[in-house]
């Protein structure tokens, strides 16, 4: 036992897993495990977009065995189409068909796709509109979109900075504690969304597993990169506070780009005044919660707008990426990776508050009427948005 | 199947996205957004007319058990031969056969069929013949087969069900003269008719009717993705047969249509002729017309014999006025020439 080296123990178990699987695939004994069952057939829309008399329609294979596309039908007639790839697509394997469509501007219509087996899976799109195209134009209203939603509102917030300064500490913690109930809030959120992301996540991809991942993931990447700067005492350490809630919030925005960038881009927009200056209320409150761990430090003018452009320009990238290649796949590690940093940064939030009292409790009715406060403070807003 | 984006009830991220599209549409970047807006092409492009057609589906057939060519102008007469007091005995051999048909180009049915094909072999007689029909059930499932005409209760098919690897002989008149049809009457009917177990039995008048080019058309349809509704719809099995190869009409000659109508799930079918009206013989069952017309609605095992006459060369349309069964599949072209047909 002793002679044999150490990476034979490790790799010995590998080894024979992969023996076991060639002999399961090619002694035939799978068809004796799968006893005659017929294939199990999967596919997911991926994305669907409208060009002039033109149909695009990206299939995704989340299914165990491979699935041929036969025919289309659109609107209930057979209708003739190209493969980017074969009709064949294996586990995994994604196509893109394209149909040579009528369809009619801001009506609905049915894309549903023949197997060879003659099963059906149908996509509806609810309103026709031709999906923009991604020329300067389009960048410039994503980044427009961007700048509105995600880096004025923070950067609002931030001019709260001079009064953060001149209140008394406890009060501070009660902002602190407000930015904690801010955070958890859009955590909370983000993590919802996640999931209902995932519900539309080709089965393959296994959804809510990708958002355990994606929000575990976040977590301890956070936790390990900035662990050792966080857990500094003093300045150091409630700046590295607000790089992380600026990067959490950051990470947020990305994925509400990404929603945001999408919906234009498949053309649902519904207008309203009100909620404008709802909108403006609800997410300046991001940069009250990035200021707020620093407030009894000096930072410079470019640390500030450092902080700023971190939580607020992954907006106009998510805008930019959900507009131009939006997939339920990639909105849900997003989302879910923005939910899991924000759990990291109330948790240093935490500790924040828990070095400067120094022994003595936490929770006081300051700091539980602030994370309190902040929930309202969301939920208020977000009445104002609710249309 | 549900839109999960209309569904769905207004997510606070919708809100978001309201409100950003509101911001990006009332501040500077409304005139990009209408700049956009006007620059979206219409969605108005040449729509489809039939030729060339997009709106046929992808590809062609393969094997769907029958050629649809050959089909049209098969009957079978049987084998004949005279009993004792004289009359003409005609012997059929129908055996149910499980197979996998190819019901729209890459998409294959699993089929129960008679003689391996769907419809089944159009039988033909003549009023007051003997038909003798040997029937072997070699599928998996138990079969019958239940004739449409006058005769005895244990010739009808439908209690005498016969188990997978047995026979069964039906033995009866001909009569009366018509257009009638076969399928199997084993339980659930629904399922084995739309399994593809029926075809035509004509029996013609002792006094033949006039001459004509005759034509048997079964309409028919496939529920594929079993969900009791058809996702094809076909005359004889192939969706766009006659419309990929046109049937080829002598201008001035009489044609004669057998149709069937053996589509399960929908309620009605029908049959509208371009370009011509024709004229009605409901079931069969008369010599004389009973309507003249260019649209006729067909009930589920409902049956007339068509005739019409093209005075015009060229190439006209005939298929379902449902419209959608007519873009899933039932719909073909009448070519009509003046020369013989080779």
């Amino acid at each position: 036992m002793r002679r044999i080296p150490t990476p034979f123990w490790a790799l010995l178990p590998i080894v024979l897993l992969a023996a076991l699987g060639v002999t399961l695939v090619r002694g035939g004994l799978l068809d004796v495990l799968r006893g005659g069952a017929p294939p199990v057939e999967e596919l997911t829309f991926e994305r669907v977009t409208l060009a002039p008399g033109l149909i695009r329609v990206e299939l995704v294979n989340g299914g165990p065995d491979a699935v041929t596309v036969a025919q289309v039908m659109v609107d209930e007639a057979f209708w003739t189409f190209t493969s980017s790839g074969s009709t064949t697509i294996g586990r995994l394997g994604r196509t893109t068909l394209e149909i040579p469509y009528p369809w009619v501007e801001h009506e609905a219509h049915a894309v549903t796709v023949l197997t060879s087996t003659g099963l059906t899976f149908t996509h509806e799109i609810a309103v026709a509109r031709a999906t923009p195209i991604p020329d300067a134009r389009y960048f410039g209203v994503f980044t427009l979109i961007g700048l509105y939603v995600g880096v004025i509102p923070v950067a609002i917030g931030l001019l709260w900075y001079p009064l953060l300064r001149r209140i008394e500490r406890r009060w501070l913690h009660f902002v602190l504690a407000l930015t904690a109930g801010l955070l958890i809030f859009l955590g909370v959120d983000a993590l919802h969304e996640a999931l209902e992301a995932a519900e539309r996540v080709a089965g393959a991809y296994q959804g809510v597993l990708l958002v355990l991942v994606g929000a575990g993931g976040a977590v301890l990447l956070l936790q390990a990169a900035a662990g050792m700067r966080v857990g500094a005492e003093g300045a150091a350490g409630r700046r590295a506070v607000a790089w992380l809630i600026a990067l959490g919030i950051g990470l947020h925005n990305l994925g509400e780009g990404l929603a945001i960038g999408a919906a234009y881009a498949v053309g649902e927009a519904s207008l309203g005044a009100f909620l404008i200056v709802g909108f403006m209320v609800h997410n300046s409150t991001e940069g009250l919660g990035i200021v707020a761990p620093v407030a009894s430090d000096r930072p410079g003018l470019v640390t500030l707008a450092g902080l700023g452009a971190l939580a607020g320009l992954p907006t106009i990238a998510g805008a930019w990426l959900g507009g131009l290649a939006y997939s339920a796949t990639l909105a849900t590690l997003f989302l879910s990776v923005g939910a899991g940093a924000i759990a990291q940064v109330v948790v240093a939030l935490y500790r924040v508050v828990a070095r400067e009292t120094r022994g003595r409790p936490v929770w006081t009715p300051l700091t539980a009427g602030g994370l309190l406060t902040g929930l309202l403070v969301m939920y208020g807003t977000g009445l104002l948005v609710a249309g | 199947m549900t839109d999960d984006q209309s569904s769905r009830r207004v997510s606070r991220r919708e809100l978001v996205r309201r409100g950003a599209l509101g911001l990006a549409g009332v501040a500077a970047a409304s005139q990009a957004l209408r700049a956009a807006e006007r620059g979206l092409p219409a969605s108005v492009s040449p729509h489809g007319a039939h030729e060339p057609g997009n709106a046929v589906g992808r590809g062609r057939v393969g094997d769907a058990s029958i050629d649809p060519t050959v089909f049209l102008e098969q009957f079978d007469g049987g084998e004949i031969s005279r009993d004792p007091r004289g009359r003409i005995v005609r012997e059929f051999h129908l055996t149910a056969v499980d197979r996998d048909i190819e019901v729209a180009p890459g998409v294959f049915y699993p089929a129960w069929t008679y003689n391996g094909q769907v419809p089944g072999p159009t039988l033909r007689a003549t009023e007051g013949d003997l038909v003798r029909v040997h029937f072997r059930n070699g599928g998996t499932h138990a079969h019958t087969i239940h004739f449409h005409g006058i005769h005895a209760a244990r010739m009808d098919g439908v209690f005498e069900v016969v188990h997978p690897g047995d026979s069964f002989v039906y033995e009866f008149e001909a009569k009366p003269f018509g257009l009638h049809l076969y399928h199997c009457h084993a339980v659930p009917l629904k399922k084995h008719i739309a399994k593809g177990l029926y075809g035509t039995f004509l029996v013609d008048p002792r006094t033949p009717r006039p001459e004509a080019r005759e034509m048997v058309m079964v309409l028919n349809g496939f529920d594929t993705n079993f969900d009791g509704e058809n996702e094809v719809y076909a005359v004889n099995t192939v969706p766009f047969a006659y419309h990929h190869e046109p049937i080829v009409v002598r201008r001035g000659e009489l044609q004669r249509i057998y149709m069937v109508n053996l589509l399960e799930f929908d309620l009605i079918n029908s049959m509208h002729l371009h370009g011509n009206f024709f004229h009605v013989y409901r079931t069969g069952t008369k010599l004389t017309a009973d309507e003249f017309t260019d649209t006729l609605m067909f009930c589920q095992g409902e049956r007339h014999i068509l005739e019409f006459v093209y005075e015009d060369l060229g190439r006209f349309m005939f298929h379902a006025h449902q419209s959608e069964f007519a873009e899933l599949g039932w719909m073909g072209l009448f070519n009509v020439v003046d020369r013989a047909i080779a």
